[in-house]
């Protein structure tokens, strides 16, 4: 497979792309990985799930990594958070390496059901990591009903979360991690597991809280409508062993609505470069940057 | 060439494994040591002379008189009377509480009926029944079947209860509509989904049933394994009791996995070999 | 209605039963078996003239005592264990055999250990329920959700808030079975632990009921520890909701989908 005859098939580039992932000068990125690479160690020989990832995420941005399935996606982001540390390269939040889950992140699982706590309230679960983190009481409860508040779940505080459906059992994971007033926000396929009319009341919810509170957002999807739609900015990773594919701005308004916006002539542009680069990645067509 | 391509491999190799993380050793090894210390310590404590030796022996003489015991006739006669009290007992209970738990379970009336008396009868000990027992039928084995099988009857009973509970109302209702009989949805319908529970009734009433069997032999003297101890002690044997402790709990462990397996055989065929439910 | 209706339920069979022992011990006197009108008669002056403080009340102190302590130790043990992957590999057969050990053979051992008095019954107990307290929680620590562990990680509740809000609760289910098994061990061990070999106690008495062949106390005694047992287990049950009224009904969500 020749790399130029398929690069000479794609959509033209749009405007800010870069074929590897975008970096900040230095003291101005909040997230930074560099030279990411992990290896797991198996009984079958090791297993290279991530080669080399560098980006950096600036204050406020919303970014979506999207990338076919089993393209280390999940485990980029446990590296990132801290919870599998990494074989190579290191992970920087605001200068400083990620060792350990830090302070100001929080992560919200796909797996909803599972993330939270079946023996606690809604309530008592937005709380806990508040408590454990010795936020004064009044203060703790201000924090729970503005946080179940703006994930629309204010009249349900006292249910458990089985007793809600999917939707809104991973609103509360949400606000749980809104309530810990994270700098960044990390969402592994937060909306994989619900029906398509949920799926899109949360990607507005995700996009009104990012604007609303300011928050560093870094959301991975396989969905690449998703990460078109949701994303100010799309990281496109190749399929295992992982670089960044491409690295794109989304040049849509910043107000979106799911008619309006999907209906856009650049949004289906936009949709199609990303679907071709994620063809090209699964073909294994690898961007020149990272060849070098 | 070649060698500049492997060396950057053999490099990584090592660094796969990250430090601090190096590789545990496999579970039979440490399972092994943890065995071997404890049996170390068991040693150790009498010698040392933390516990005098006359309570304590060193486990060294306790697993010499052990082996002693293998070769003894005796010694396998008692562990014969308590396994066919065991076995008898288990069997005994299992086929009435089997078959009137499906007869209760699959009527609601009996089931509402019978619930009340269920509910005060099980949490009775079966030890209570051993002045009985005694009085009844002296040291006859009789008497450790009693025990038992009252023991044993409800830990089936209960699990053969909760299992056709379980029965699936649509299977039921299909089965209905095909014009299955009342033997054949008893067959093809309520049986698979109580063999399960039936089944982990059977592996826990297994364990109950060695623990009232050496009770028996401990207590009124029926004979088996368990008379041996009391004798042993009495006697002061000491080396010899402690001997035939580490004998019923050897037994106690293959009854165990004698148990699962058969389990895990009988229901290797089952669309839900079910998670672990320890009632 | 209803309610006449479900206490019928619940009062009919049992009033069936004494009906018909009623019926089979009126003719000739049964050796073995009194009548109910003997056995109400027997039961007061037997307990409640000094054995219910005398004999009574200190079994049932020492098997709560006894109860506490394995449930206490065999939690903090199992925990330690459970949470420590070498530990568990370490000490899972030793911990089979002793739980396959049947208790009562701790009996004559604890007797030579400790000695003929109260510390060696309690000892018995705890000997004899802590196991499947112990492994129960191992198990339970052992099965806990890797998601719920990345999820308690990413928010840096670590150490004991860990294991106060997330280890325990998580384990809760399997360890409240294991405390159940622990009940119905313990009551046994209670019982012959003062047969073999005592003074004092409800099972040295009801034993010494049936050496003097005074048959109806005998009955009445065995009535006794049934009604223990049966408080025991109410008490358990009533615990048990209480402790596990999430689980129960994330189980009855699950099982309706």
């Amino acid at each position: 497979m020749q790399p130029d005859a398929i690069s000479a098939k794609t959509t033209p580039v749009p405007a800010g792309a870069t074929p590897s992932g975008r970096t900040l000068p230095e003291g101005e990125a909040l997230l930074s990985v560099r030279g990411l690479k992990k290896v797991y160690s198996t009984d079958g020989g090791p297993i290279e799930a991530v080669r080399n990832l560098t980006f950096d995420l600036g204050h406020g941005e919303l970014a979506c990594l999207v990338g076919p399935s089993g393209s280390g996606k999940t485990t980029l982001l446990k590296c990132i958070a801290g919870l599998l540390g990494a074989t190579e390269g290191e992970v920087l939040l605001d200068g400083k390496k990620v060792t350990a889950p830090p302070k100001k992140m929080a992560v919200v699982f796909q797996e909803y059901g599972r993330s939270l706590f079946p023996w606690l309230r809604v309530a008592d679960n937005v709380e806990l990591p508040l408590k454990n983190a010795g936020v004064p009481k009044a203060e703790r409860r201000q924090r729970v009903a503005d946080a179940l508040e703006a994930v629309g779940l204010e009249h349900v505080p006292k249910s458990y979360p089985w007793q809600l459906s999917g939707g809104m059992q991973q609103r509360v994971a949400i606000a749980r991690a809104v309530a810990y007033q994270p700098e960044v926000l990390l969402m592994d396929e937060p909306f994989a597991a619900v029906d398509a009319q949920t799926r899109a009341d949360l990607e507005d919810l995700t996009r009104r809280l990012w604007k609303d509170l300011g928050m560093t957002i870094l959301f991975v999807t396989h969905d690449i409508d998703e990460s078109v739609y949701l994303g100010e900015r799309v990281i496109i990773l190749s399929s295992s062993p992982t670089v960044v594919q491409e690295d794109i701005r989304i040049d849509l308004p910043e107000d979106r609505d799911q008619l309006e916006t999907r209906g856009l002539p650049r949004f289906t542009e936009l949709r199609h470069h990303v679907y071709e680069q994620i063809q090209l990645a699964k073909k294994g067509h690898r961007p020149d940057a990272a060849l070098a | 060439m070649s060698t500049d391509v492997l060396k950057p491999g053999r490099a990584a190799q090592p660094r796969a494994a990250r430090p601090g993380a190096r590789r545990p050793l496999p579970k039979p090894v440490l399972g092994l040591a943890g065995v071997l210390g404890f049996l170390l310590i068991w040693e150790l404590v009498p010698r040392v002379g933390l516990v005098q030796p006359r309570f304590l022996p060193p486990a060294s003489e306790v697993i010499i008189a052990l082996a002693r015991d293998f070769g003894l006739t005796a010694f396998w006669v008692a562990v014969g009377h308590t396994l066919m009290a065991w076995a008898i007992g288990l069997a005994a209970a299992v086929v009435a509480a089997g078959l009137l738990g499906l007869v209760i379970g699959m009527s609601p009336f009996l089931r509402r009926f019978t619930n009340s008396t269920i509910e005060f009868l099980r949490p009775v000990p079966s030890v209570a029944l051993i002045p009985l027992a005694v009085l009844l039928f002296g040291v006859k084995i009789e008497s450790s079947l009693m025990l038992i099988i009252y023991a044993c009857f409800w830990q089936v009973l209960i699990q053969v209860l909760y299992g056709v509970a379980d029965v699936d109302n649509v299977a039921t209702q299909t089965a209905q509509s095909y014009g299955f009989s009342k033997l054949q949805r008893i067959r093809h319908v309520v049986f698979p989904t109580v063999l399960p529970y039936l089944m982990t009734g059977i592996r826990l009433a297994a364990s109950v049933a060695l623990i009232l069997a050496i009770t028996a032999e401990l207590i009124i003297g029926s004979p088996g394994l368990g008379r041996e101890i009391a004798d042993a002690q009495s006697g002061g044997a000491i080396s010899g009791m402690y001997a035939l402790v580490l004998a019923t709990g050897l037994l106690g462990v293959a009854i165990n996995v004698v148990m699962r397996q058969v389990e895990q055989r009988l229901l290797s065929w089952h669309p839900s070999v079910r998670g672990e439910v320890v009632l | 209605m209803r309610i006449l209706k479900s206490v019928a339920y619940v009062v009919a069979l049992p009033l069936l039963l004494v009906l018909l022992w009623w019926a089979s011990t009126r003719g000739e006197p049964n050796f073995f078996v009194p009548t109910p009108a003997a056995l109400v008669d027997v039961f007061g002056p037997t307990w409640f003239e000094g054995r219910i403080t005398g004999d009574v009340l200190p079994s049932v102190g020492r098997l709560l005592a006894g109860l506490a302590i394995a449930i206490i130790l065999g939690i903090v043990v199992g925990l330690l264990v459970g949470l420590n992957r070498t530990l568990r590999a370490l000490t899972e057969p030793v911990f089979e055999f002793f739980r396959a050990l049947p208790p009562p053979v701790l009996v004559p051992v604890l007797i030579l250990l400790v000695g003929l008095n109260d510390g060696m019954k309690v000892a018995v107990i705890v000997v004899g329920c802590i196991w499947p307290v112990l492994l129960n929680t191992i198990e339970g620590v052992r099965s806990i959700d890797p998601v719920q562990n990345e999820t308690t990680r990413s928010y840096g509740i670590s150490g004991l808030n860990r294991i106060r809000y997330q280890v325990l609760p998580s384990a809760a289910p399997t360890i409240m079975a294991g405390i159940r098994q622990s009940l119905s061990i313990g009551l046994i061990l209670m019982v012959i632990s003062e047969m073999f070999g005592s003074s004092s106690g409800l099972g040295f008495t009801i034993l010494q009921f049936q050496r003097s062949f005074a048959i109806p106390e005998m009955w009445s005694g065995i009535l006794v520890l049934g009604l223990i047992g049966l408080a025991l287990s109410l008490i358990f049950q009533w615990c048990e909701r209480r402790v596990l009224r999430w689980y129960h009904g994330l189980k009855e969500v699950e099982n309706a989908a």
